[in-house]
């Protein structure tokens, strides 16, 4: 288990380092922050003064550098914005998002495990063909279009709550609400899947013979072969949220790293980028290396 | 009319299907007392393991449907029976165990578990079900129960599964216990002891035993009385001997004369230059050697059977050979070259000559390439075999040749039987005109009937076209009228070769002995006699 650690660890540095050199060449691409930080009027030399501080003259190579040489002692640099160290402002983005994201993954597994195995244990009936058309449509939904239709129907319509921001309880309702439908239709899909294949397994005949009830049958029996490909699934969606749901993010204004990164990129606060960009790319690594650990607990041909 | 433990009255059990409705058994009756055991005996499609299902309350209704009759257990219909009723009597009193044991056990669950939760799911405490788990692995004959019962299915040899699958069936001492296919995929030894096993037990509890095979050596080796099913009737009863001896139905008969192992040994042939030289043939897998210098000649036109249990190394001779995996030392001479050290370009120059037919034919024709396609690829490979303009008449040449029809050659895989699909990749194997045919446990998967008709073709294809073989098998008696020489591997090892006749006949090393008395003869009385020398073997 060390050893599997170890070289995921040792790979995934390989593919963090090329992330931050990419990252970091086409960020400065979007062009001069001094242009956007300074009033139209600012004089050459307040720009130049502006560059100076922040390290904009360098040459490019230079700059890397000296990132390269910061991040070797754990120091992100400065937010231009925020007049912070960036990798501060990222951290406070990303405990929301990882909130939203804990939340919002345990809901959908909890439901699409549920509904999923239900559909498949009565496979054909009219609930297995309510659930399969529901979770159709919710797969296929784009969500940024769900989102609008949600504010305009619970907040500006009913009123029952608020639009946008955080504070109160409600405030991460609507969020959550909007994020829950595409990975809940996918993974419902999947479960029901992987629940049918386990129960025409040969393995539940074995159990229906041996006079096994059918509670112990569905969630003893199969349901813990089943969960092998839908941990996957699950893995992947929940890397998309950590990810920083850009869009939901935006649209609600929930300070997460999702909208931090849009609004940094539109500022160009390189420094946040690449914070952002190293912190949710630790975050998937995290990820995945618990769905590894998650799959060789649950199945035991992994471990050995 | 005196009381059956079980007895089936009039059983008819239909299936729907997307091609439409299936009669799968037909006015099916039999009976079991305690403590005998009945074999309901036929080939695949025939509908024996429908009634056992039936019985255990199996079958999926829908797609299946039960048209008439009675399950009577004790007196009781089964069918009239509601679902909590009938699961009651699963495990405790009826127990069933199947082919293939693998697949049959929970991958993800230790055997300890699965062997108590038979007692657990009919409400033995669990600390009484573990103990009496614990029992049952020691009385199957697994070492260190203790350990065992923390071990998962897929830690456990073939045969250990089986066992492991019977201590599960007998957890509760059931009145019955319905054994479907219990040997099949098992090696003869393995099988052998399985039986063995299952005998023992049965005398111990006095539970009735009922036996669905395809294997008359089975029915020859352990059964009481048998019945016999064909396209879903019972087409004759009786005791083994009786069938063996006085069987009336053409089925049971074709059945009989089916049965390899009877015929003619062929004749020694005197020796010639070999096609194919192997000398020192290694492969090692890290520090595990799968094949320890194997040395053998292969003459034109002959036929060499290498036999072996699972794990002796039957199949990497092949592999090797064919250059599907790297050799780890050796040489393969064919025709005096060797073949582990020519280029990949020389090697396709000469893969012509040689071709292979693997034991799956559903997994080795692509699904989605028509006959036509599957047999002419060969021509598309080696370009200056047949001009494009003759590749459909050579096709349906080469499927008279294989016993099909030139029609079949637009149809696909899936729409032929098991045996059909062999034929067809025989007669690709066959469209580059080959003088070496390697099959790889080719017939292992077919019915008996059908595996006497391939083993002929191929036999008729050796005499006309004097093509050579190198014909793997587990299975000792159906290389017995088709083998010139037998090769017996054993752990990476060739134990003994010689003759058909000299293997058979007076076999030199023990294991060759072993493995020849754990072969079942269909013949009562030859198996009785087996038994005895198998048994004095391991005394």
């Amino acid at each position: 288990m060390q050893r599997m650690i170890g070289k995921r660890a040792v790979s995934s540095l390989i593919s963090l380092v090329g992330l931050v050199v990419l990252v970091f060449f086409l960020s400065r691409l979007t062009g001069d922050p001094a242009a956007l930080y300074l009033p139209i009027d600012a004089s050459e030399e307040m720009r130049q003064n502006f560059r100076e501080i922040h390290g904009l003259n360098d040459p490019l190579l230079v700059q890397f550098g000296r990132y390269i040489g910061d991040l070797a002692v754990l120091d992100f640099g400065e937010s231009i914005r925020k007049a912070r160290p960036a990798i501060e402002v990222v951290l406070e983005g990303f405990a929301w998002t990882l909130q939203l994201a804990l939340i919002t993954m345990t809901l959908v597994t909890l439901a699409a495990v549920v509904l999923g195995s239900l559909a498949a244990f009565r496979v054909g009936s009219l609930f297995d063909r309510l659930a399969s058309m529901l979770s159709l449509i919710g797969a296929s939904a784009p969500d940024f279009w769900i989102a609008i239709v949600a504010i305009v129907v619970f907040s500006v319509g009913l009123g029952w709550v608020p639009t946008s921001g955080t504070g109160t309880v409600w405030h991460w309702i609507l969020p959550i609400a909007v994020l829950f439908i595409r990975p809940f239709g996918l993974i419902v899909q999947v479960v029901r899947g992987a629940m049918l294949t386990a129960l025409g397994s040969a393995y539940v005949k074995t159990a229906r013979a041996k006079g096994v009830r059918n509670r112990p049958i569905i969630f003893v029996h199969t349901l813990r072969n089943a969960m092998l490909p839908v941990i996957t699934v699950i893995g992947d969606q929940a890397a998309a949220l950590l990810n920083g749901a850009v869009v939901v993010e935006t649209i609600f204004g929930f300070p997460g790293v999702g909208k931090l990164m849009i609004d940094s990129i539109l500022q160009r606060d390189f420094n946040v980028i690449l914070a952002a960009i190293m912190v949710t790319a630790l975050a998937i690594f995290v990820m995945n290396l618990l769905i590894d650990i998650a799959y060789a607990l649950l199945d035991p041909r992994i471990r050995t | 009319m005196a009381e059956h433990l079980l007895e089936l009255r009039d059983l008819s059990v239909r299936f729907h299907t997307a091609r439409g409705l299936v009669q799968a058994v037909q006015g099916v009756s039999w009976h079991l007392d305690r403590g005998e055991t009945l074999a309901i005996l036929g080939e695949s499609g025939s509908g024996k393991s429908v009634s056992a299902s039936a019985v255990m309350n199996l079958i999926d209704c829908p797609p299946g449907e039960i048209t008439s009759g009675q399950i009577l257990f004790e007196g009781r219909d089964l069918l009239t029976l509601n679902e909590e009723a009938r699961r009651e009597i699963n495990g405790r009193r009826i127990a069933m165990i199947f082919q293939d044991p693998l697949s049959h056990l929970n991958p993800v669950y230790p055997v300890g578990w699965q062997i108590a939760e038979t007692a657990t799911a009919h409400g033995t405490p669990a600390q009484e079900a573990r103990a009496r788990a614990r029992e049952l692995i020691a009385r199957v004959g697994i070492p260190d129960p203790d350990a065992a019962m923390r071990k998962y299915p897929h830690q456990f040899s073939g045969g250990q599964r089986q066992r492991l699958m019977i201590a599960m069936a007998l957890a509760l001492k059931p009145d019955i216990l319905i054994a479907d296919e219990p040997t099949t995929a098992l090696d003869v030894t393995v099988q052998a002891e399985v039986l063995s096993l299952l005998g023992e037990l049965q005398r111990e509890t006095g539970m009735g035993l009922l036996l669905i095979t395809h294997d008359l050596g089975v029915v020859a080796e352990i059964a009481d009385r048998a019945v016999v099913m064909e396209g879903g009737r019972i087409v004759e009863a009786g005791t083994p001997y009786d069938l063996y001896h006085n069987a009336t139905h053409p089925y049971t008969r074709k059945l009989i004369s089916a049965a390899p192992g009877r015929g003619e040994m062929r004749a020694d042939r005197a020796p010639v230059t070999p096609l194919l030289s192997c000398r020192g043939l290694r492969k090692e897998y890290g520090s595990f050697t799968a094949l320890k210098g194997a040395e053998f000649d292969v003459m034109p036109g002959e036929c060499l059977a290498v036999v072996g249990e699972s794990g002796s190394g039957k199949s990497t001779v092949a592999r090797l050979v064919l250059r599907l995996e790297e050799a780890s030392g050796g040489q393969a001479l064919w025709k005096g070259e060797d073949l582990l050290t020519k280029t990949p370009r020389e090697m396709a120059k000469v893969r012509r000559q040689l071709q292979m037919v693997f034991q799956d034919p559903t997994q080795s024709l692509n699904p989605r390439m028509s006959v036509y396609e599957i047999i002419s690829e060969a021509w598309a490979i080696h370009r200056d075999v047949l001009p494009k303009s003759r590749w459909r008449g050579r096709v349906q040449e080469l499927l008279e040749q294989v016993g099909l029809k030139p029609e079949h050659a637009d149809r696909y895989p899936h729409q032929f039987s098991g045996g059909q699909r062999q034929r067809i990749a025989i007669a690709r194997a066959l469209a580059l005109e080959p003088e070496l045919i390697i099959c790889d446990e080719a017939v292992s998967a077919l019915d008996v009937s059908i595996q006497a008709q391939v083993i002929q073709l191929l036999g008729r294809l050796r005499d006309e076209l004097g093509i050579a073989f190198v014909f793997i098998a587990h299975d000792l008696p159906v290389v017995r009228d088709f083998a010139d020489r037998v090769l017996v591997m054993q752990k990476g090892e060739i134990v003994e070769q010689g003759s058909v006749r000299q293997i058979f006949d007076a076999p030199r090393e023990p294991y060759t002995q072993r493995l020849l008395a754990a072969g079942l003869d269909p013949d009562p009385e030859v198996q009785a006699r087996r038994r005895a020398e198998r048994l004095a073997l391991q005394a």
